[in-house]
C-alpha cells in the first residue's frame, strides 16, 4: 500500500477505488479505444469482468488468440493508431506471439494485454503459467510485467506512447491476476497518451541532401512502409514526384504511397519485381530511400544492389542507417516533416533523358501478366476482383503466390488500402486482418486474397466474421499445393516436390457455408459466368467466399533466386531447360 | 575518460571496446540487453552491473567485440526503453582487468 494513500482516511473516502482491471479498462476508454479483441481465460477473467461493464469499449471474440492479434493488427493498419488485443496466460500468450512478432517486423502499433498467474505463484510452474515477459521480449518494441495496480496508471498510457512514437511497434503488458483485482484509490487519471514528436533534422544535413538530389542525373525514390506510417507523407511524396519528375520503386509495404496508375510509379522492387526495376536500379546514381530498410526480399544480394548509386537514407529509426547498406547521407527523421523541410531546397529538374531511359526499360522488360483478362487465371482473378469491388475496397492477403500476384497487379490508389504481412511473412494473416480492417472501416468492402494453404491457418475466424457480419470477401486461389514452396522446389530443387501437395483438402465452399458464409466456386466456369458470380458476391454487404481453382504449374514471375542479385531474375522467357540452374543450391542455402 | 559516442577507426590490435550504460534498475533490464546481443549476433565478452545508490538506475559496463559494427550496437541499445544513456569508453578495459585481478587474488 502506498503510504500516501494510507495516511489519510478522508482522501480514501473522497477518491473512488478501482481494481487494476477497472483501471486498464478506464484508460483504454480514455485513450479512445472502441474495440478490443481477444479470448478470455482464467488469468484474464478479472479484466473481462471489468470490460463487461464498459459502455465505451466493445469486445470482439476471436476464436484463437493469434486471430485476435491479427484482428487488432488489421484495425491498426487501417487506422494508424495502436489497437488492443487481449489473451489469457500460458497458451493464450504463446498463441498471441506470432501476431505480435508480425507487428514488430512490419512496425505496426499494437498493445497486447495478457493475464498472468498471481504474483505469488510466478515461477512455480503454476497452471497456465509461462514466462510471457521473457517470450515477448525479443518480439516487441517494449514489454512490461506489472507489479501493482498503481503501476498500471503509468504503464498503460506509456504502452500507448511507446507503440505510437517514432518507429511504431507492439508493446506487451503482462498483468498478474492479483494486480487485476487489487483495489486502489485513484485521485487523478493519467493524461491522454500522445506520441512523441520527432525533431526535424538539422538544416545542414538537409542542404547536403538537397545538393546531392539537385546534382543527380538519374535519381530514384525507394519507398517503404515508413512512407505509409508517417502521417501525411504520401501526399508530399506524390507532390514531389510530380514536381520533379521523380520515379519511385516501392517495397511490398510501400504499395499505395503512389497511385499504381501514376506514370512515376514503377511498382514493387525485389524478388518479384518487374525486371525493368532491376535495370533502373542498376543505373541510378542516387537512391533516395524513404522509410525503407533494405530488406533482403527487396534488395536481393545487397552487395550488388544499386552499384552506381549514392544513397540518401531517410528513416525515423537511426539504427536502420548503415545496417545493411552504407548511406552517404543518413537522415533520422519523420518522412513527412523531413520532406517538408527538404522541399524548398530542391530545384525543378525534369531530367528528361533519364525519364526516357526509364520508359525504354519499361517497354523492353514489362511485367508480363499472362491471361489477365481470364478471371480464372492468377492475374485474371486479381483483376476481376478489383473490377467487382471498385477502387474503395481495402485489400488484405495471406502469404504466398496469391500475395505476390496481388502485389504486382492490384491497382492501389492510397495508403492503408493494402494490408499484408511483409517482414514476418505469416500465413494466416489475411482473414483476421480483414476482419480487423472491416471493423475499423465499416463503410468499405474488404477483400482477402488467400490461398488453399494459408486459409487453413486461421480458418476458425470465419466464425468471428459471421458473428460480426462484416463486409469481407474472401477470394481463395486454390492450386492444391503450397504454391511458393512448390514453385521453389520446381525452380531450385530439381522439381523434386516434397511436402508441398495439398491434394487432401476440404471442400472450401462447403466449409465456408458450414460457418454460415455464402460461397461461390469459379471452377470450370466461362469468363462471363465467373464475372457474374463475382458481381453477385460483392453485391450484398456481408461475408462471402469466392473459390477460384488455378493450375499448380502457374508461377510468380519474375523471380530472383534467393540470395542472388536482382539482375539475375528469372522470367517466363528465361531459358531454364538446364535444371537445376547453376548455383541454385548455394542460392537456396541463403534463405 | 568517458566521451560521447563517436565512430573510431578500426584498430586490429584491439578488437574489444567498452560501452558504459545507465539503465533503469529493474529485473527485466539485463534480459533486454543480453537478449539484444544474442538475437542480433553481437559479441559480448563481459558484463559488469552495479546499482546506483542514489537513483533507481544501474550502471552497466559492456565489453564488446564489435569494433566494426559499434555504431549499430550503440543505436540498437539506444532504442531500448530501459537504457537511459550509452557512452563509449575506449579505455574502459581497466575496470574488467581490475575485477579479474580481484577475483583471482
Amino acid at each position: 500500500m502506498n503510504p500516501e494513500q494510507a495516511s489519510s482516511d478522508t482522501d480514501k473516502e473522497m477518491s473512488p477505488t478501482y481494481s487494476g482491471a477497472e483501471i486498464i479498462v478506464k484508460i483504454l476508454e480514455r485513450q479512445g479505444i472502441e474495440i478490443v479483441t481477444g479470448m478470455p481465460g482464467g488469468a484474464a477473467l478479472p479484466f473481462y469482468d471489468a470490460l463487461r461493464c464498459s459502455e465505451k469499449v466493445r469486445h470482439v471474440l476471436a476464436r484463437h488468440e493469434q486471430g485476435g492479434g491479427f484482428i487488432a493488427q488489421g484495425m491498426s493498419r487501417v487506422l494508424g493508431t495502436p489497437q488492443v488485443c487481449i489473451a489469457t496466460s500460458g497458451p493464450g500468450a504463446t498463441n498471441l506471439l506470432t501476431a505480435v512478432a508480425d507487428a514488430q517486423l512490419d512496425s505496426i502499433p499494437l498493445v497486447a494485454i495478457t493475464g498472468q498467474v498471481p504474483q505469488q505463484m510466478i515461477g512455480t510452474d503454476a497452471f497456465q503459467e509461462v514466462d510471457t515477459y521473457g517470450l515477448s521480449l525479443p518480439i516487441t518494441k517494449h514489454n512490461f510485467l506489472v507489479r501493482s495496480a498503481r503501476e498500471l496508471l503509468f504503464v498503460v498510457p506509456e504502452a500507448f506512447r511507446i507503440a505510437a512514437s517514432g518507429r511504431p511497434g507492439p508493446v506487451w503488458i503482462d498483468v498478474p491476476k492479483d494486480v487485476q483485482v487489487e483495489r486502489i484509490a485513484v485521485e487523478e487519471w493519467p493524461a491522454l497518451s500522445v506520441p512523441d514528436t520527432t525533431p526535424v533534422p538539422p538544416l545542414q544535413l538537409l542542404e547536403t541532401a538537397a545538393a546531392m538530389i539537385n546534382a543527380a542525373e538519374r535519381p530514384i525514390l525507394y519507398l517503404g512502409g515508413g512512407a505509409v506510417s508517417s502521417v501525411g507523407a504520401a501526399e508530399k511524396i506524390r507532390a514531389l514526384v510530380e514536381r520533379s519528375n521523380l520515379h519511385a520503386v516501392s517495397t511490398l509495404m510501400g504499395l499505395g504511397v503512389l497511385d499504381s496508375e501514376d506514370p512515376h510509379a514503377l511498382g514493387m522492387l525485389g524478388m518479384h519485381g518487374a525486371r525493368y526495376t532491376h535495370s533502373i536500379l542498376d543505373r541510378t546514381d542516387l537512391l533516395i530511400v524513404v522509410g525503407a530498410r533494405f530488406d533482403d526480399r527487396a534488395t536481393g544480394k545487397v552487395a550488388e544492389f544499386c552499384p552506381q548509386a549514392n544513397v540518401i537514407h531517410i528513416d525515423i529509426d537511426p539504427s536502420e542507417h548503415h545496417k545493411l547498406k552504407h548511406a552517404h547521407i543518413a537522415i533520422a527523421g519523420d518522412v513527412a516533416s523531413t520532406l517538408d523541410a527538404l522541399d524548398p531546397l530542391l530545384q525543378n529538374h525534369q531530367r528528361n533523358d533519364w525519364a526516357d531511359e526509364i520508359a525504354q526499360y519499361r517497354a523492353q522488360m514489362p511485367l508480363l501478366t499472362p491471361n489477365i483478362d481470364k478471371p480464372t487465371s492468377p492475374y485474371g482473378i486479381i483483376r476481376a476482383t478489383f473490377e467487382a469491388a471498385g477502387p474503395n475496397a481495402i485489400v488484405t492477403t495471406d502469404v504466398g503466390q496469391h500475395q505476390m500476384w496481388a502485389a504486382q497487379v492490384y491497382p492501389f490508389n492510397r495508403t492503408r488500402q493494402w494490408l499484408t504481412s511483409g517482414g514476418l511473412g505469416t500465413m494466416g494473416f489475411g482473414l483476421p486482418a480483414a476482419i480487423g480492417a472491416a471493423l475499423a472501416a465499416p463503410d468499405k468492402a474488404v477483400i482477402c486474397f488467400t490461398g488453399d494453404g494459408s486459409i487453413l491457418l486461421n480458418i476458425q475466424e470465419l466464425a468471428t466474421l459471421v458473428e460480426e457480419n462484416l463486409n469481407v470477401k474472401i477470394v481463395l486461389l486454390d492450386n492444391a499445393v503450397l504454391g511458393l514452396v512448390h514453385q521453389q522446389q520446381s525452380m531450385f530443387y530439381g522439381a523434386n516436390h516434397f511436402a508441398s501437395s495439398l491434394q487432401q483438402a476440404p471442400d472450401f465452399t462447403a466449409l465456408a457455408r458450414a460457418f454460415g458464409v455464402p460461397a461461390w466456386s469459379l471452377g470450370n466456369l466461362s469468363a462471363e459466368t465467373a464475372h457474374e458470380h463475382l458481381a453477385e458476391a460483392f453485391a450484398a454487404p456481408g461475408p462471402a467466399l469466392i473459390h477460384c481453382p488455378i493450375d499448380a504449374a502457374e508461377q510468380v514471375m519474375p523471380m530472383v533466386p534467393p540470395g542472388g542479385a536482382n539482375r539475375d531474375a528469372i522470367d517466363y522467357d528465361t531459358d531454364t531447360s538446364e535444371t537445376p540452374p547453376q548455383g541454385a543450391r548455394d542460392h537456396a542455402a541463403a534463405v | 575518460m568517458l566521451q560521447p559516442y563517436k565512430e573510431l577507426p578500426d584498430t586490429a590490435e584491439r578488437p574489444n571496446t567498452v560501452l558504459q550504460l545507465t539503465v533503469r534498475n529493474h529485473s527485466g533490464t539485463l534480459s533486454h540487453i543480453a537478449g539484444l546481443f544474442s538475437r542480433r549476433a553481437f559479441n559480448l565478452e563481459a558484463v559488469l552491473v552495479l546499482p546506483d545508490a542514489q537513483a533507481n538506475t544501474s550502471r552497466m559496463w559492456l565489453k564488446v567485440a564489435e569494433r566494426n559494427r559499434l555504431s549499430q550496437v550503440v543505436s540498437q541499445l539506444q532504442k531500448l526503453e530501459d537504457v537511459l544513456m550509452v557512452e563509449h569508453d575506449p579505455d574502459g578495459d581497466d575496470i574488467f582487468e581490475r575485477t579479474a585481478e580481484a577475483i583471482t587474488a
